[in-house]
């Protein structure tokens, strides 16, 4: 396990990483907790000349309340999400997620920031910014933009983010007054990737319809994505099995997704339904309170 | 004082503090002056003509010393890698070297080795390694190599037949079945495991011009066996100038008894530069290039009188052997597998065939039980899904057809006789701890609630103690399968044990220093277990097949009478008494009937100061012993498992697993239950989580890393309930059987006749593992369970 031989910088702010950016163009890879650039790196999957440390940069290390949204910078690992008081009372959901990335090591080391960025398809928290409708903050030579997480992923590894930006932060909101939400993992029993995972978040209007509904779908496709035509049947309606068993009938289409060892096409659309139905159930009992 | 009772004392392993601690000292630990790292680059395709290799460009990078293919090494007049069994005369036994020389053979199969002052530089310097390759269309399933205009992996084997072996009386079986009230019949594949010890192997090539002497580290569960196979078949040199070491070696479960191609590429090159050379494995390396398991390809029917009672087993195997015979290969999924094809049960006829057939993937040979988690799989599950066809629950279909106690010992139709057993008292215990019939009940009222949860048995004997030396010669064994032990009493009393088996995680130190300290009265700590260098030990066989306490634990045994009938002859002298006067107790001679004593201390300062000694005896006191065995030793048991079937996603949770063993006297208890745990959960792991997949048409292995191939981890399994009953072996000294693969062996048919318990009553007979998530769901909708990927 011996990567290509390459060269390493460490940037001590934003503006020296994204100049080292500019310099190195293609050449270089950002590193951040590294968990999943360096297995690759180590297999010469992937080998970058140069490698930019940006994991001194002490102002994307944290977690702030801002306007009614959190504003994690990119360095947060997962576990300071994981055991994070703010989150758990504002944003329970991001560290339920948390918790349920690799082992007590992955999440010592990988970012929230390298993860999103990384956009691997069977990630844990593509589902779970999507469901809260997140805005990633990009950084670049010509300063910084907001991109709205629906807009973020395009496709397998591959994001928004332009040549020479940096993801800088991630915002959630602070959940609503009789909202909920929850995140279901099937997890491949090797890698514990997600073979889907299914993130919903629902609002409850006065009457105890849902006003609002997300579902953020990751593992199922080469990208996370959003089960907008079973979001769309749901509102107005109470969660029950009858709404919906309508509401999430054919939510998928089978040939949209995955099949790979872990799971076929046909089973993978299969997991989108109990997994959403179930997440869905959830967060309802959770708006609920 | 009385002196501790050893034996039967749940001791905890004195070798784990230095194992948890990080002061284990592997192959991979050692660093020697001057020391050369291998790199070595390996075929990217299954199966391919070499027309070409270039090596002048990785020459010449940067600390590049030396650059090697298998002409080099044939042009050397390096051999071939033998094989340590026969199977009929005439088995095919197509050429090994160490390094591909005219065409690759499965994905991994090695064609050069760069050689560097760092690991670093023979890495990158291997990827400048130029190989040309024609590629050949592959076969990597082993029925499919067996089909007219298949390709040919070897031309030596036409057809891809290694050979054809078979065991039992045909006709009577086939009479019996068409007979038989009731026939049940499966189809299925046991698949194919990766081991995946957690130190992947390693070895160093140390060779000294000076002496001309060649050292080899190596990861190896049998130094002795690696020695005479590199010294005598594959470099020529004298097996006296050749020792081998293995230190510390973390975890096997078969995959190092085997001689490697990396044990001989480092030991040539060694002996070619004239510096140690190294090489470990990566992970991913490891997938490719250690041995495989099992991997067969089965048609079984089992028939049954009206009364349920078995009237016989017909079986079909094909056995995948991979791309070439590994050490032991041959005897696995025959002799190891066959002959144990009557399980716990009076069978009067099996008749079993087994193809060995070649294919373009690594090679496969003994893993965890070898044979005997296959036979148990056949016989288990057939046992099981008859009860549930001819409506009989499935223990009591099981207790019918038990071996009864007195009468052993008992004659199998398939060569093996049981010299012990008490089939029922364990499978009652187990249901007992179970709670067996309440089981039922609860099944039934979850299954009301739309809930499946399944019961599942598994009732196995293996055959252990590997093995008396004359039957290995009969069954083709190229090697005698006794074991060896010196015992060196120091002149202060304290002892050095050397046996020829070897620990790599079994605890030998702490197990064979229990029975020395027991049986010498003297304090564990006053002895010390030396295994795993041929320049220490007597020549042993090592350690596989449960078989070191049975056979190098009685080699102890036997050499610890030798070292007490001198020690009561020096007694004699000082106490000057005649020897049947003396009686050996808590470590002192004592004069019978007196107080008179001289203690095991003061007697071995005598043997090596010998002022006041008797007359004609020799002084010292070390002694030797090599034990051949009478006969296998039989441990047995009955498993039980709960699992829980999620009916939307088809996921199992393993709820309950109940173990009752009769490993035979049991030295340690603690290790004993340490060795059952971790037998389950391998054979859960197959039951459930792991399978090897090769794609069919490149012959590539797709599940090449732990991301793809699953391995049981704590939260897969429950807390396992284990229980003991103790039948001693009434052949060996110490009633010892063996207990490394029992939990392997019963775990794998148990979780599965669980899985299809729950599921029977959905028209559900057979899933394939592992049993996936997908199978089952997939099974629960009447489609097919193989045919996809997972």
């Amino acid at each position: 396990m011996i990567p290509q031989t390459f060269e390493y910088k460490k940037a001590q702010t934003i503006d020296e990483a994204l100049a080292l950016l500019r310099e190195h163009g293609d050449e270089a890879k950002v590193l951040a907790g590294g968990h999943s650039l360096i297995p690759l790196m180590k297999l010469r999957l992937s080998t970058p000349e140069l490698l930019i440390d940006i994991g001194g940069i002490q102002e994307l290390s944290e977690i702030r309340e801002q306007d009614g949204r959190i504003e994690l910078g990119a360095l947060v690992t997962h576990r300071t999400i994981e055991f994070s008081e703010l989150l758990k009372q504002k944003c329970p959901v991001l560290p339920e997620a948390a918790a349920q990335i690799g082992d007590p090591q992955v999440r010592n080391k990988g970012t929230i920031g390298g993860s999103l960025a990384h956009a691997d398809p069977a990630a844990d928290y593509p589902a779970v910014v999507l469901a809260l409708d997140a805005e990633i903050e990009a950084t670049g030579p010509d300063g910084r933009r907001t991109i709205p997480v629906r807009d973020f992923f395009q496709g397998l590894f591959t994001t928004a983010l332009r040549p020479g930006e940096l993801l800088t932060r991630v915002r959630v909101p602070v959940m609503p007054p009789r909202s909920g939400a929850a995140y279901l993992k099937f997890p491949n029993p090797a890698s514990r990737y997600a073979v889907v995972g299914v993130a919903a978040f629902v609002k409850l209007a006065p009457d105890d319809t849902c006003a609002e509904v997300r579902i953020g779908i990751t593992g199922a496709a080469a990208a996370a994505f959003r089960a907008t035509e079973a979001e769309k049947r749901l509102v107005g309606k109470t969660i029950d099995d009858r709404t919906l068993t309508a509401a999430l009938e054919d939510m998928v289409d089978p040939d949209d997704l995955l099949s790979d060892l872990a799971a076929t096409a046909e089973y993978r659309a299969h997991l989108c339904h109990v997994l959403t139905r179930r997440a869905l159930r959830q967060a309802f009992e959770r708006a609920h309170g | 004082m009385e002196a501790r009772a050893y034996i039967g004392a749940p001791i905890r392993r004195v070798e784990d503090r230095r194992f948890v601690t990080g002061r284990g000292r592997y192959t991979d630990d050692i660093v020697l002056p001057g020391m050369l790292y291998a790199w070595i680059v390996r075929s990217p395709h299954a199966h391919a003509r070499i027309r070409a290799i270039r090596t002048e460009k990785a020459r010449q990078h940067p600390g590049v010393v030396a650059v090697f293919t298998g002409k080099d090494m044939l042009d050397d007049g390096v051999g071939s890698l033998p094989t340590g069994w026969q199977i009929g005369p005439d088995m095919k036994e197509p050429p090994h070297y160490a390094l591909a020389v005219d065409k690759v053979r499965y994905v991994g199969d090695g064609v050069a080795v760069v050689i560097a002052e760092t690991k670093a530089a023979a890495r990158d310097a291997a990827e400048l390694v130029e190989v040309d390759y024609e590629e050949l269309p592959a076969v990597v399933d082993a029925a499919e190599a067996l089909k007219e205009g298949a390709p040919l992996v070897h031309d030596e084997a036409p057809g891809n037949l290694c050979y054809v072996w078979e065991l039992g009386d045909r006709e009577a079986t086939d009479r019996a079945l068409a007979t038989a009230h009731h026939v049940t019949k499966l189809e299925f594949v046991n698949q194919r495991l990766i081991p995946n010890a957690i130190e992947p192997r390693s070895a160093i090539g140390h060779y000294d011009p000076g002496r001309d002497e060649l050292t080899l580290y190596t990861s190896s569960q049998n130094p002795h066996l690696i020695r005479l196979l590199l010294s005598a078949f594959v470099l020529k040199i004298p097996e006296h100038k050749v020792r081998v070491i293995s230190p510390d070696v973390g975890g096997g479960f078969g995959s190092k008894i085997f001689h490697y191609p990396e044990e001989v590429i480092c030991a040539w090159s060694s002996r070619k530069l004239g510096r140690p050379v190294k090489w470990t494995a990566v992970r991913s390396e490891s997938f490719v290039s250690d041995a495989h398991g099992r991997d067969h390809i089965t048609t079984a029917e089992m028939g049954f009188d009206r009364d349920g009672r078995i009237v016989g087993l017909r079986v079909r195997t094909i056995a995948n052997l991979g791309a070439y015979l590994s050490t032991f290969a041959p005897g696995v999924p025959t002799w190891l597998y066959g002959t144990l094809l009557a399980g716990q049960y009076k069978t009067p006829h099996i008749h079993v065939e087994v193809k060995g057939v070649f294919t373009n993937t690594t090679p496969v040979d003994a893993y965890r039980g070898a044979g005997r988690p296959e036979a148990t799989y056949v016989v288990e599950r057939l046992v099981d899904l008859a009860a549930h066809e001819m409506g009989l629950d499935p223990a009591e279909l099981r207790r019918r057809n038990f071996i009864q106690p007195d009468e052993f010992p008992y004659q199998t139709p398939v060569v093996l006789q049981y010299d012990s057993g008490n089939y029922e008292g364990a499978l009652n215990k187990a249901l007992e701890m179970a709670d067996y019939w309440k089981l039922r009940e609860e099944q039934k009222r979850a299954r009301e609630q739309g809930r499946l949860i399944g019961i599942g048995l598994s009732c196995y004997i293996e055959a252990c103690g590997l093995a008396p030396s004359k039957v290995a010669g009969a069954i083709g064994v190229r090697a005698g399968l006794y074991e060896s032990a010196a015992i060196r009493v120091l002149p202060t009393g304290k002892v050095q044990v050397f046996t020829g088996t070897h620990s790599h995680g079994q605890g030998h130190e702490t197990t064979f220093a229990q029975i020395v300290a027991h049986e010498l009265g003297i304090p564990l700590e006053d002895v010390e277990v030396i295994h795993g260098d041929t320049a220490e030990i007597p020549f042993g066989m090592g350690t596989y097949g449960s078989r070191s306490l049975a056979t190098g634990g009685s080699a102890i045994y036997r050499a610890l009478e030798k070292v007490k009938a001198k020690a009561r002859k020096i007694a004699a002298h000082k106490l000057e008494v005649a020897e049947e006067d003396l009686e050996f107790r808590n470590g002192q001679f004592i004069v019978k009937g007196t107080d008179r004593a001289i203690s095991f201390g003061d007697i071995a300062l005598t043997a090596y100061v010998p002022h006041d000694y008797p007359e004609g005896l020799e002084p010292g006191l070390e002694e030797n012993a090599f034990y051949d065995p009478a006969n296998f030793t039989f441990p047995f048991g009955a498993h039980l498992s709960v699992v829980e079937v999620d009916p939307e996603t088809g996921r199992v949770k393993l709820l309950r697993y109940v173990a009752v063993d009769d490993v035979g006297r049991i030295i340690n208890p603690m290790i004993v239950e340490g060795q059952i745990h971790g037998g389950v959960a391998q054979g859960v792991g197959q039951a459930l989580l792991e399978g090897a997949i090769y794609d069919r048409s490149s012959g590539q292995l797709l599940t090449g890393s732990l991301l793809d191939y699953a391995l049981p981890r704590a939260d897969d399994l429950p807390s396992f309930e284990v229980g003991h009953q103790e039948t001693p072996c009434p052949h060996n000294p110490l009633g010892a059987k063996g207990a490394g693969e029992a939990g392997t062996i019963a775990a794998t048919a148990c979780v599965v006749n669980a899985v299809v318990d729950a599921l029977y009553h959905l028209g559900v007979r057979d899933i394939r593992m592992p049993l996936t998530p997908e199978r089952v769901w997939r099974a629960m909708r009447g489609l097919p369970t193989d045919g996809h990927a997972s």
